[in-house]
């Protein structure tokens, strides 16, 4: 108690100094926090992706279509349960900067392979029976006001013309980082309109989701599907749900890599101020430490009070920079909208961002500390006056 | 000398190296203090005589001889042995208190406490009497900034005594006060001298302060004058 109270007070000695520090550490770590949730945004796609799902596109390229005929070919590979294909949409909602991911499924075994999408019975059966009928998640419902019944208009850029599609059904998700900013129409409405439109274009699928008995036969399910498909007009490359994803994050791993960058810096920044504070703060006391050294404390015990002082500023300006985060991610993630479509601070970020202060502390303490321990009580003694 | 020797010196040796030169400090001491002595230390500045203190209170180690202390080569301990060695037998009062300025007198007093296990209630008990011996009951609330000079040097010598120390060591402990107030310390010195047999070296300046001692001895470049003053 005696121990804490002098750390306590000590800390609290030169205010302005502290709150300075501490308004410096509660700024990196609420930036260090964004920056992280920003990084895991990124990568959510890939790390909520099922094991047991697989990928199966054109192998030059995902741009150019797969035939609509190979579904039932991949279905006929050991290993593989189900089979469902989608097609990019890529319309625009009213005007280009309400980007939101669309789809055209084969619902009937589409949305039966993603449980994580949770849709109501008789929703589900509105949509089913309904050819222009449309599944949104709750995420783009609830920022563009979609209800069920809402006709939303969309302009087709991939597939031209205006396409209208009445919601009815909105999903939830099954947990937090589920994605719900995604739109669902059917696919054959889409082959529908294609066939009278641009006939060329009908009867092709964009990607084939294959549901798989056991993820560890992944490797060799997705060997077997493109083997069937080898020195064909369109040749096959399948991949897990989550190299899928990671393909996409990799287009776009530059960005992610200066953003990972800049969160460290910010850390390393905000170390070697708070580094700077604690050797200001040692250096004015060093006739307090040979005093105590004369009165018996061993040098443990400063280490101990400075690395504690330390520890109380890192981890008070760190306390509310983690609690700023989650307000501040809130009103990033309502400004950005379905830019990213999870977009949440998670336990692993406030962990990171405890680690960062605690090693701020760590390493602002260090030199002090020991500059105190190997501390001559005499030439201590000599900084009086 | 009344009593048995409490610190024993013989043939110490200390220099120090400043700029890749040796110079020596103390030169061949040996003398012996007596159990319940109240020492004065005077000399011209570079004498030695804060280095000789120094070394009495553990805080330095000579070069070559021996210093006992109750019987205790104390110049053997480890860094830790001498720490440990130090709380449970010095007690110091420095020029300028040297007390920590974000604790209150009774903190301050209490500090050396920690290190001896004592509960609480007891170190309570021990800081109350320490305090009221030194006449600042009233003051035990109030922080070093808001205590006078010689306040504060009341406070440190309470600190000094906490511990119920074998030896009292203090470094011009009127240095840095003014007349009145020099007084009342070098009286409390004093009674803890006569009163409670306490034994102190003093290192001091002042002519009035090093009166106020039983026994005066003079250093010059590192070694005692011949003869020394008794009063």
């Amino acid at each position: 108690m005696y121990f804490l109270k002098l750390v306590l007070r000590n800390a609290l000695r030169h205010k302005l100094r502290t709150g300075l520090t501490m308004l410096g550490i509660f700024v990196a770590i609420l930036a260090f926090g964004l920056l992280r949730t920003v990084v895991e945004a990124w990568f959510a796609g890939a790390e909520n992706a099922s094991t047991t799902r697989l990928i199966t596109r054109n192998s030059i390229s995902l741009v150019f279509p797969l035939p609509i005929t190979y579904g039932e070919r991949i279905r006929q590979v050991e290993g593989v349960t189900h089979v469902s294909h989608a097609n990019w949409f890529g319309g625009v909602y009213v005007s280009e900067k309400n980007f939101f991911p669309q789809f055209a499924v084969d619902a009937a075994t589409y949305l039966p392979m993603y449980p994580e999408y949770l849709i109501p019975p008789e929703n589900m059966k509105a949509f089913l029976l309904d050819r222009k009928g449309c599944v949104v998640g709750r995420k783009l419902a609830q920022q563009y006001g979609f209800k069920v019944g809402d006709v939303v208009p969309l302009r087709g850029t991939i597939f031209p013309g205006n396409w209208d599609f009445v919601v009815r059904a909105i999903y939830d998700g099954a947990d937090p980082k589920t994605d719900t900013s995604q739109f669902f129409f059917h696919w054959d409405y889409l082959n529908e309109i294609l066939k009278k439109t641009v006939p060329r274009r009908a009867n092709t699928v964009g990607v084939y989701i294959v549901g798989i008995d056991q993820s560890s036969r992944a490797a060799a399910v997705s060997a077997a599907i493109d083997q069937g498909f080898r020195n064909s007009l369109a040749e096959t490359l399948t991949e897990t749900e989550k190299a899928f994803q990671l393909g996409f994050v990799a287009m776009t791993e530059a960005i992610v890599v200066a953003i990972q960058v800049v969160s460290f810096l910010v850390i390393f920044i905000i170390m070697a101020v708070m580094a700077n504070t604690m050797a200001m703060t040692a250096r004015e006391r060093l006739a307090e430490y040979a005093t105590m050294k004369a009165l018996g404390f061993g040098p443990v015990r400063l280490i101990a009070l400075i690395f504690g002082e330390s520890f109380a500023i890192a981890l008070a300006g760190a306390a509310a920079g983690i609690a700023a985060t989650f307000p501040v991610a809130d009103w990033f993630a309502h400004r950005l909208g379905t830019l990213f479509p999870v977009f949440g601070v998670s336990r692993h970020t406030v962990i990171m961002q405890l680690a960062a202060a605690l090693l701020v502390g760590a390493v602002a303490a260090l030199f002090p500390g020991l500059r105190a321990a190997r501390l001559r009580i005499v030439d201590g003694l000599r900084n009086i006056g | 000398m009344a009593g048995t020797p409490i610190v024993e010196i013989r043939h110490l040796f200390k220099s120090y190296r400043r700029g890749g030169q040796v110079v020596p400090v103390l030169h061949d001491l040996s003398f012996d203090i007596a159990e319940g002595e109240y020492l004065a230390l005077m000399g011209p500045s570079g004498s030695g005589k804060s280095t000789l203190l120094n070394l009495i209170a553990g805080i330095d180690k000579p070069d070559s001889g021996e210093l006992r202390i109750s019987g205790e080569e104390i110049s053997r301990l480890s860094e830790s042995g001498l720490a440990d060695w130090r709380a449970a037998n010095i007690g110091f009062i420095f020029q300028f208190y040297n007390l920590m300025p974000v604790l209150t007198a009774f903190e301050n007093v209490e500090l050396p406490l920690l290190l001896t296990g004592l509960g609480r209630r007891d170190r309570r008990e021990r800081v109350d009497l320490a305090l009221e011996m030194v006449s600042l009951t009233d003051r035990s609330a109030h922080y070093p900034s808001e205590l006078s000079g010689g306040q504060q040097q009341r406070v440190a010598i309470a600190r000094a005594i906490i511990t119920d120390p074998l030896l009292i060591v203090a470094d011009e402990p009127t240095g840095d006060l003014d007349r009145v107030s020099a007084g009342d310390i070098l009286g409390m010195l004093e009674r803890l001298n006569r009163e409670l047999g306490k034994t102190i070296v003093m290192v001091t300046h002042d002519q009035r302060a090093a009166e106020r001692a039983r026994i005066v001895k003079h250093l010059d470049k590192g070694e005692l004058v011949d003869g020394e003053t008794t009063h």
